[in-house]
């Protein structure tokens, strides 16, 4: 029996207005090598200066993992060759990280929590783009010089569950915290994977293959069950010594298996040295007292949503992974929705209406502001949940959003009168004497084909927690 | 006489349009090469706007100017820039004017490794004139150019200027923003003037000098004028190292001594001091400026501008050949150097030891500084020596010996002409102080010119 020892670097890009050693703007579909300027092209005499906001957003993440704010780190130099790395060197970060020694907290595969040591997180430079066609290669350097945090784990991962839990964690930590967008299929989340395996029970590590540059959490978990089922065998074959070596390997998300890209032999030496154009980094007192104000992280809005909205920790938990989700959730607690209702209206009526329809909350055409004010009148018995039901199938279907309006249109608004409902009841029991005599034997179903029938005759207008309290009285 | 950088300032606009034109023409006259359009053999580089002119080193950035730095490798590189020099020369009154010949990225002290061809010592063609800005130091010295800016990596603007008897200022590191100065060794290069006298020197500093937010590595404090606070009055105590004294050759160590008796009888305290030996210096200097030239250099690759290997037939060969094309044999010598020095295995041998010499360094000089404001010494063993001298590589790093220890631990340093030689070729001192004591240089430097009151005697087809 083997277990799988996994470690992760994953590449967060940062989502600074500008570059972290010049001040063209980072950003994306614009016109080739549009944002760029003598710096980042590598000229001739160009030097580097630090961006002050991408040092900040790499201590905002310190202390949203809890890790130490080293003072005084340093941007080294990486040599290698590459068309797309202009100066012939990528600065990056590699005798004293920015920030290191954090933790992560998350679910295992038995959904019990497990902590993830974080061994550094440090800033370095992203290349520009290589398009090849016809025997020629272009290059974009409007991504050259965008800034990346590396975050690297400790091999703390046991299997892809543990793996993919780590990545959508980070994601809505980077989200929450504003640093970046954390989006792989953009490739501003890029994730290399770190895999050995041992005999179950040993401490020891093995040799450990590197799988590069994977965009997708999916295909991350077939990667590494394809390199651990690859492993075994070789250990099995008695083949490991020939088989696994310390090398890199690429993914082919066509054949879904792991290929040699390089053997440590032929890795480059970087020749790391300190970058003589650039000092070490001093952060002033205010920066690292700004750093340790953070939004609320998602663990923590879990506990409070159990804690003070009884939230229960599924719906808490739901409500906090994804973060326009909660952004919306949190709208709706801050116009007065109380929080169940709030969790039922957004992620079972409307997202489950915006799944169907195969789009998001985020191109949903339905704002927070009609949900909210939809929200309100259910709430305020002002419509019965049913008819706020028709209401938002109707959102979807027409373009007013004036609710009050819709309401009056529809005819929907609840009667909330005793009177007029004891009418209709009176009459139903006159005409259904059957149905009363099932319930005085026990049949208490009874009661619901009051109350339905009572909403029928009503268009959906009666209030029908009063409704059925009403039902129940007269059948005593 | 020629017209000082300091009469220039009191030049009215005709006038100084006449000199633009007389330094125009007389340039394309000559034949010492100090101008890269010289040996191009085309007009004079200059900037639209009229000011004082300055001659420019291939090196620094001039927006709309083609910058070679020397070297095949910067072929057609027109820079769409202005190093911060430059604009702060244009915020001056002054105007970038011709570009001076250079060994190739500024590794050299003979100005005979350029792509353009040799710059000629003026007070004998067949002598180097140093390097490698030994293009800046010819133009002065010839009276082609009112003042020129140099870089200084390891000697590089005070081993030129002792050569061809001219005054050569390197400042503190930091004092100079580096900004635009295509990077030879970055924790060693600074720009600094290149000038007939210490007083231009001065004037032509104060221009330049200055914080930068572009350089990381520029100096925060506050920058007084030196020409403002002259003062050759003013006496100090002046450490000498004899035993560096005594490794010049005779005529240089006599002229030497003669001017340390001057300066001795006009009031100054004369102390001899022990630094330590130049040879550490040497080893970490070259360890240390090859191994980030290695690096600096890797961006001269041929993709995006500069020389490039026709017809490839893959990447790499577009790398190696267009490298090993573009780059001259000096240059190659010293990336494979500091590739070496910086490998894995070798960093901690070399490059860390290199650093702890560096700290060393700066110690002992600092040390020194607690017992003399000024510290004076050789630039060089030898006065101007012939080009083609058979000199092995090492022989040729001990050129430096007496400059390099002054950009390892970041000091000013000033070479002042004191005299000729018995072949007419001129002698020089340098003097140090600590960075905060840049104006007790330029004082000292004052009152020595007046002492030993050196005379140029070149002449020209009519001096400017």
């Amino acid at each position: 029996m083997f277990e799988l020892v996994i470690g992760l670097e994953v590449h967060a890009q940062l989502n600074t207005k500008t570059k972290l050693f010049c001040s063209c703007l980072t950003s994306y579909g614009s016109v080739p090598n549009k944002h760029t300027c003598p710096v980042c092209l590598g000229l001739p005499g160009a030097l580097p200066k630090v961006n002050k906001a991408a040092v900040s957003k790499a201590l905002k993440l310190a202390t949203a993992i809890d890790a130490t704010k080293n003072n005084n780190s340093i941007f080294e130099r990486k040599n290698y060759f590459y068309p797309d790395s202009p100066v012939g060197y990528q600065i990056s970060q590699l005798e004293r990280p920015i920030v290191e020694f954090g933790e992560i907290k998350i679910k295992d595969k038995e959904n019990s929590d497990k902590i993830i040591r974080i061994n550094r997180a440090h800033l370095e430079v992203d290349a520009g783009k290589s398009t090849h066609f016809n025997g020629y290669s272009l290059i974009d350097l409007n991504r050259a010089g965008t800034p990346l945090l590396e975050i690297v784990t400790e091999p703390d991962f046991s299997n892809s569950t543990e793996v993919g839990n780590y990545l959508k964690k980070l994601q809505s930590i980077v989200r929450y915290l504003d640093i970046g967008n954390a989006n792989m299929e953009e490739g501003s989340f890029r994730c290399d994977v770190n895999i050995s395996i041992r005999p179950l029970g040993s401490k020891e590590l093995f040799t450990r293959v590197e799988i590069k540059n994977m965009n997708s959490i999916k295909f991350i978990e077939k990667a590494i069950a394809y390199e651990f089922d690859r492993q075994v065998e070789a250990w099995e074959d008695n083949t490991y010594e020939t088989q696994v070596r310390q090398e890199t390997r690429l993914f082919n998300t066509d054949t879904l298996q792991t290929k040699s890209m390089r053997s440590k032999e032929d890795a480059n030496d970087y020749r790391y040295f300190p970058d003589p154009d650039l000092l070490e980094i001093t952060i002033p007192r205010n920066m690292i007292e700004e750093s340790n104000v953070i939004p609320e992280m998602p663990d923590k809005k879990v506990e409070r949503y159990t804690n003070e909205y009884k939230l229960n920790k599924e719906e808490a938990e739901r409500i906090v992974q994804d973060i326009t989700l909660n952004t919306s959730f949190e709208y709706l607690i801050e116009q007065g929705a109380k929080p169940k209702t709030a969790l039922t209206w957004l992620v079972v009526e409307l997202v489950g209406r915006l799944n169907k329809r195969h789009t998001n909350i985020k191109d949903s055409s339905i704002t927070m502001e009609t949900l909210s004010a939809l929200i309100s009148n259910i709430e305020s018995k002002n419509i019965s949940s049913s008819s706020g039901k028709v209401i938002l199938d109707y959102l979807f279907d027409n373009e007013d959003r004036d609710i009050e309006v819709i309401i009056k249109k529809l005819n929907l608004k609840q009667i909330n009168n005793d009177d007029l409902i004891i009418d209709i009841l009176n009459d139903l029991i006159k005409s259904n004497p059957d149905m009363v005599n099932e319930y005085k034997a026990g049949k208490k179903k009874v009661i619901g084909s009051f109350v339905g029938q009572i909403m029928k005759k009503t268009n959906g207008q009666a209030n029908p927690q009063r409704a059925s309290e009403l039902v129940l009285e007269k059948l005593k | 006489m020629r017209t000082t950088l300091e009469q220039s300032l009191k030049l009215s606009k005709e006038e100084l349009k006449e000199l633009n034109v007389s330094i125009d023409k007389k340039s394309s006259s000559t034949s010492f090469g100090g101008y890269v359009e010289q040996l191009k053999k085309i007009p004079l580089k200059k900037l639209d706007r009229l000011g004082i002119p300055i001659a420019i080193k291939d090196n620094i950035n001039v927006s709309s100017w083609e910058m070679n730095c020397g070297s095949k490798m910067l072929d057609g590189y027109i820079s769409p820039y202005n190093a911060t020099v430059i604009n702060n020369l244009k915020k001056n009154g002054f105007v970038p004017f011709g570009v001076t010949n250079m060994d190739e990225l500024a590794m050299g002290s003979t100005t005979d490794t350029s792509i353009h061809g040799r710059t000629t010592n003026p007070h004998n063609v067949e002598c180097v004139p140093g390097g490698s800005s030994g293009g800046s130091a010819s133009v002065v010295a010839s009276g082609h150019a009112i003042a020129a800016l140099g870089s200084d990596t390891g000697g590089s603007i005070r081993q030129p200027a002792a050569f061809c008897g001219v005054v050569g200022f390197k400042p503190s590191y930091g004092h100079v923003s580096r900004y635009g100065l295509s990077a030879y060794s970055s924790s060693l290069d600074q720009i600094g003037p290149i000038t007939q006298n210490v007083t231009d020197a001065a004037i032509l500093y104060d221009a330049i000098k200055g914080y930068d937010d572009l350089d990381s590595t520029s100096c925060n404090i506050e920058f007084k004028s030196t020409y403002k606070n002259l003062n050759k009055t003013e006496k100090y105590t002046i450490g000498i190292v004899k035993e560096y004294v005594e490794q010049c050759e005779p005529d240089l160590k006599e002229d030497i001594y003669k001017s340390i008796e001057k300066l001795k009888s006009d009031g100054h305290t004369i102390k001899e001091i022990e630094l330590f030996d130049t040879k550490i210096a040497i080893s970490s200097y070259y360890i240390m400026a090859t191994a980030e030239a290695s690096s600096n250099l890797a961006r001269l690759d041929g993709v995006r501008y500069g020389y490039r290997y026709d017809n490839p037939k893959d990447l790499e060969e577009m790398y190696v050949k267009s490298r090993s094309v573009g780059f001259g044999k000096e240059v190659k010598r010293r990336i494979m150097l500091g590739t070496f020095v910086l490998s894995s295995g070798y960093y901690d041998a070399y490059y860390k030891k290199s650093k702890e010499i560096q700290k060393y360094v700066k110690s002992k000089f600092k040390e020194t500084f607690n017992s003399c404001d000024l510290i004076l010494m050789p630039v060089a063993p030898t006065t101007a020596f012939k080009f083609d001298t058979e000199l092995s590589p090492l022989e040729m790093y001990l050129n430096d010996i007496f400059t390099i220890s002054i950009n390892i631990a970041g000091l000013p340093g000033m070479s002042i002409p004191i005299g000729k030689d018995s072949n007419g070729l001129p002698t020089a001192l340098q003097f140090i102080s600590k960075e905060q004591d840049e104006q007790k240089i330029f004082n000292c430097g004052l009152n020595l010119e007046e002492l030993v009151n050196y005379q140029s005697d070149i002449i020209n087809e009519g001096d400017i």
